[in-house]
């Protein structure tokens, strides 16, 4: 990757599709889970460093950057204080998915802290801080448990450090970071503030307990606070493998905790991005081309500077930018423009020319990735199979965080601050770094609260990151530049729009094959596991890509196969002229984890049960990201033709449940998610450029049309601990359309529901 | 041009431009960062304040016609001694904020619905709360109002 910080360590650019586009197409840029799977791979193999502090020199930065006067540092991770204060450092953002206060309690517990004395803050965004565990529990996902559990944690860090690691994706902050680095450090440092008490007390470290931030000698009646302890225990070394609780002695993990978020969140006293200011700070908004390829032209900066309050126009290569006292004044001073910018060549794209051609790529039969196992065509070709063949589309879908993209930057002294939300903070230094062609050392940024992200933050794909880094070079004052909805909905970095044709063979009740083919720009293989024991699958990727740049958007590509997968079995059932639940069951082996949650939302949601007439419920499982996650929607069709939805259900196993209270809020907003993309949502192309502008436009779910309430139930199987951000997700769109399937009669086989409903 | 109105019981003179949304003023002239930008055409509520005690979204609202008026916004819900609005509390016993970004829109929406029919219907909750959450936070948003007003769950939401 042309923004890898290690040259000799070059990660290959994912495979570009060959499409028909025009010449001037811009260079796309895989999608980052993407790059930094690709990029490990590549990085086994050498350097020292770990989750500890085993590095001097890492040592010395981290200290500088986060230990103060009274303050005693043991790991990158934490620090305690003289008064008892336990600071947790997150390596990932929190952008309302509450892992901060989480990944404190996995910390504290091992610990056994005093929770109301621990602190947890953001990392600061620098090398010394990026993320081993991370690298760590990403590994068995690409290269098999087996090479990854030889790796040491010093070579893990180093490649964590050499990516550079911060990042926030994939539903892994609890179960990767979480398990592997926060529990670690707290008990490892619970053992060695065990070890200086033992010292000090002059006793053995077998009869000493710990509880609430105290460690106790019962027999003399002696204790010691770990504010007392700190400053001996931190020059110990940390054990590399300390013993972690087992489950029943769990205080705080599993437990129900308030978020420590909230409260700043209700008193409008939460400083995000966008809310950011500085003395002499002036506002900019900006207008890129409509078409994504294109280029600014030529533009009349006279209407604009008219504007009262505007001071600048700046121009970039594919974008003009109005600097002035405030955002409206530069609002009022962008909308007076009339910029001219190219299409790139892009004229011809448009929403139903990229069905047109996913169909055609399909067809041509050439797949670039193919997984499952068996011989379908032959199962296909068996006399007595019944076939069933379905096409389904899914459009672009946009991220929709409420903030629109803000970012501050200052150039002073030969350095770029900047201040704002992103979701991987030391690629954002990178990435502004190269556009300013400044050294890495000389951007400093400084992560804030973010309102929402969703896959829209990942630096690889955010190009504010650049057009301040270019803007604050050419200003004396500090710059925050902020993005109007419009802006943001337009140049967004979509869910793929995409293409898909299953085909499935039905013989004694039963699936004797089924094919999946979808035509879109990444592939699914490998990320969205396939649940069902068949004996005969096959998933065909035909790599496809627009002029458009798709990014991650929340559950990834588990949102469209999901769509697609769970919609077919109960077409599948149909044909069998099975109960949609009791056909997903049979082809699930009968003591898995999926087979109970399947079992677990049926029983809660009444399946079976009658309904009144015109109602219908639908059921769907899909696993991502190490959580299994079934849910149960019912629903009805409105006078208007539109539908709504009365109940929703959703069972979930994730393993380990950390904080019962946020996870609920997770599944239920993503559930949420779901349903409003596949009710209304779609990113639609005319002419190479975004249709949609705004909510208007673009409707997002609202209180009125989401299910009143939604009952999220955990089963706390104790397996591998799953993410918990994105699966809520993707059993929504297909549980909704199989709900409507069952209330009409009639299927949906593309999305949003609206659109077909007006159409 | 000089324009006089309260925000938050405080009497306040802006010199900005007439047409300037109140959101602007809020944010950018007064420094009141807690209501927020979110579409500006209206359409999702994150930048919801009172004006004269009727529930406004104020990146449609010129500053003109705010003249003479009383503002309250996210940072006057408190009383005076620090104390949360009942709807804040509530908030946060439903640990209703994911991203927040919303939350604030959100609670001045649904302090001026309690204001104005004390405990309201879930029909009443479905038809005034029309602010965009992308988080999703809409079930808990409804059990805070309820709580707040000291209302049970209603038989509509008894399912779970």
């Amino acid at each position: 990757m042309a923004d890898n910080p290690n040259p000799e360590l070059d990660v290959p650019e994912t495979k570009e599709p060959e499409t028909a586009a025009p010449a001037d197409k811009p260079k796309k840029k895989g999608v980052k889970r993407r790059i930094f799977l690709a990029g490990s791979a590549l990085l086994v193999g050498g350097g020292i460093f770990g989750v500890w502090w085993t590095d001097s020199s890492v040592k010395a930065k981290a200290k500088a950057l986060t230990v103060g006067e009274g303050e005693h540092g043991f790991a990158t991770w934490m620090k305690i204080a003289e008064d008892d204060t336990v600071t947790v450092y997150s390596p990932h953002i929190d952008f309302g998915q509450g892992s901060h206060t989480a990944l404190g309690q996995m910390l504290a517990d091992e610990l056994d802290a005093a929770w109301d004395k621990v602190k947890i803050e953001q990392a600061p965004s620098d090398l010394a801080f990026a993320n081993a565990a991370l690298a760590k529990g990403f590994l068995p996902e690409m290269v098999g448990q087996t090479v990854a559990g030889l790796l040491p944690d010093a070579v893990v860090g180093m490649m964590a450090r050499s990516m550079p690691l911060q990042i926030t994706g994939g539903s892994s902050a609890i179960r990767f970071t979480g398990e592997v680095g926060m529990r670690k450090t707290g008990a490892a440092v619970r053992a060695a503030l065990v070890a200086e008490a033992a010292d000090r007390l002059g006793v053995p470290a077998s009869e000493l307990t710990t509880a609430d931030s105290v460690v106790t000698h019962a027999r003399s009646g002696k204790s010691l606070r770990y504010g007392e302890l700190a400053a001996g225990a931190a020059e110990r070394s940390l054990a590399s493998d300390p013993v972690l609780k087992t489950r029943d002695q769990w205080k705080l993990i599993g437990q129900p905790v308030a978020r420590r978020d909230i409260p700043a969140k209700v008193d409008g006293s939460a400083v995000y991005g966008i809310d950011f200011t500085l003395p002499e700070m002036r506002v900019a908004t900006i207008a890129a081309a409509p078409v994504r390829g294109g280029r600014l032209e030529s533009v009349d900066e006279a209407p604009a500077l008219a504007v009262k309050g505007v001071e600048k126009v700046v121009k970039l290569d594919d974008a003009v930018i109005v600097v002035a006292k405030g955002y409206w004044p530069a609002k009022k001073g962008l909308d007076a423009l009339s910029p001219r910018f190219t299409d790139g060549g892009h004229a011809a794209v448009s929403t139903p020319a990229i069905y047109a051609a996913q169909g055609k790529l399909i067809a041509g039969g050439k797949a670039d990735n193919e997984g499952g196992e068996g011989d379908v065509d032959a199962a296909f070709g068996a006399a007595d199979a019944k076939l069933v063949e379905a096409e389904y589309r899914v459009p672009f879908l946009h991220h929709a965080m409420m903030e629109p993209f803000a970012l501050t930057g200052h150039f002073k002294d030969g350095k770029l601050h900047l201040w704002g939300g992103m979701q991987d903070p030391l690629s954002t230094r990178t990435k502004a770094a190269k556009a300013a062609g400044l050294s890495v050392d000389d951007v400093i940024f400084t992560p804030m609260i973010m309102g929402g992200g969703f896959g829209r933050r990942f630096p690889d794909l955010v190009e504010i990151i650049d057009q301040v880094a270019l803007l604050a070079k050419q200003v004396p004052y500090p710059v925050k530049l902020v993005w109007s909805r419009e802006e943001e909905l337009r140049h967004g970095t979509y869910r793929p729009q995409s293409l898909a044709r299953l085909k499935g063979a039905v013989k004694d009740g039963a699936i004797t094959a089924l094919r999946i083919d979808y035509a879109q720009s990444g592939s699914a293989e490998g990320e969205v596991p396939f649940i069902y024991n068949l004996p005969a699958t096959s998933r065909r990727h035909f790599a496809y890509q627009s002029n458009q740049i798709d990014g991650p958007w929340r559950s990834v590509n588990a949102t469209q196969l999901g769509f697609y997968t769970e919609s077919f079995m109960d077409e599948l059932a149909a044909a069998a002229g099975a109960d949609p639940y009791e056909f997903r069951r049979k082809h699930l082996p009968a003591d898995s984890r999926h087979a109970k949650v399947l079992d677990e939302v049926a029983k809660r949601s009444g399946w079976g049960t009658p309904l009144p007439e015109g109602t219908g419920r639908g059921i769907a499982i899909v696993e991502s990201f190490g959580t299994i996650v079934a849910e149960v929607i019912e629903a009805t069709v409105k006078e208007d033709g539109s539908p709504k939805v009365l109940k929703a259900w959703a069972v979930v196993d994730c393993g380990t449940t950390v904080n019962p209270l946020n996870a609920e809020a997770q599944i239920m907003g993503g559930l949420i998610m779901g349903l409003s993309s596949a009710m209304g949502e779609a990113v639609t192309l005319d002419k190479g450029a975004v249709v949609e502008s705004n909510f208007n436009d673009y409707p997002i779910l609202k209180l009125a049309d989401a299910p009143p309430q939604i009952d999220v139930h955990f089963i706390e199987s104790g397996a591998k601990t799953g993410g918990i951000g994105e699966p809520g997700l993707p059993p929504a769109s297909p549980a909704l359309a199989n709900a409507l399937a069952a209330a009409t009669g009639k299927r949906i086989r593309n999305l949003p529901v609206l659109a077909q409903a007006k159409a | 041009m000089a324009i006089a109105f309260s925000v938050n019981g405080k009497q306040v003179e802006v010199e900005a431009e007439a047409d300037t949304p109140l959101l602007w003023v809020l944010r950018d002239d007064l420094g009141m960062t807690g209501t927020k930008f979110g579409c500006g055409i209206a359409a999702c509520g994150a930048c919801s304040v009172h004006v004269d005690g009727a529930v406004t979204r104020s990146c449609s609202m010129p500053l003109s016609e705010v003249a003479g008026k009383a503002v309250t916004t996210i940072e006057g819900l408190k009383a005076a001694d620090g104390t949360l609005h009942k709807v804040q509390q509530a908030w946060i016993d439903a640990q209703v904020p994911q991203c927040g970004y919303c939350q604030s829109g959100q609670i001045m929406a649904a302090v001026a619905l309690i204001e104005a029919v004390g405990t309201p219907s879930d029909a009443q909750i479905d038809e005034a709360m029309t602010n965009i959450c992308r988080c999703g936070t809409y079930p808990r948003i409804r059990k805070a109002i309820l709580a707040a007003t000291g209302a049970a769950a209603t038989a509509q939401q008894g399912d779970a």
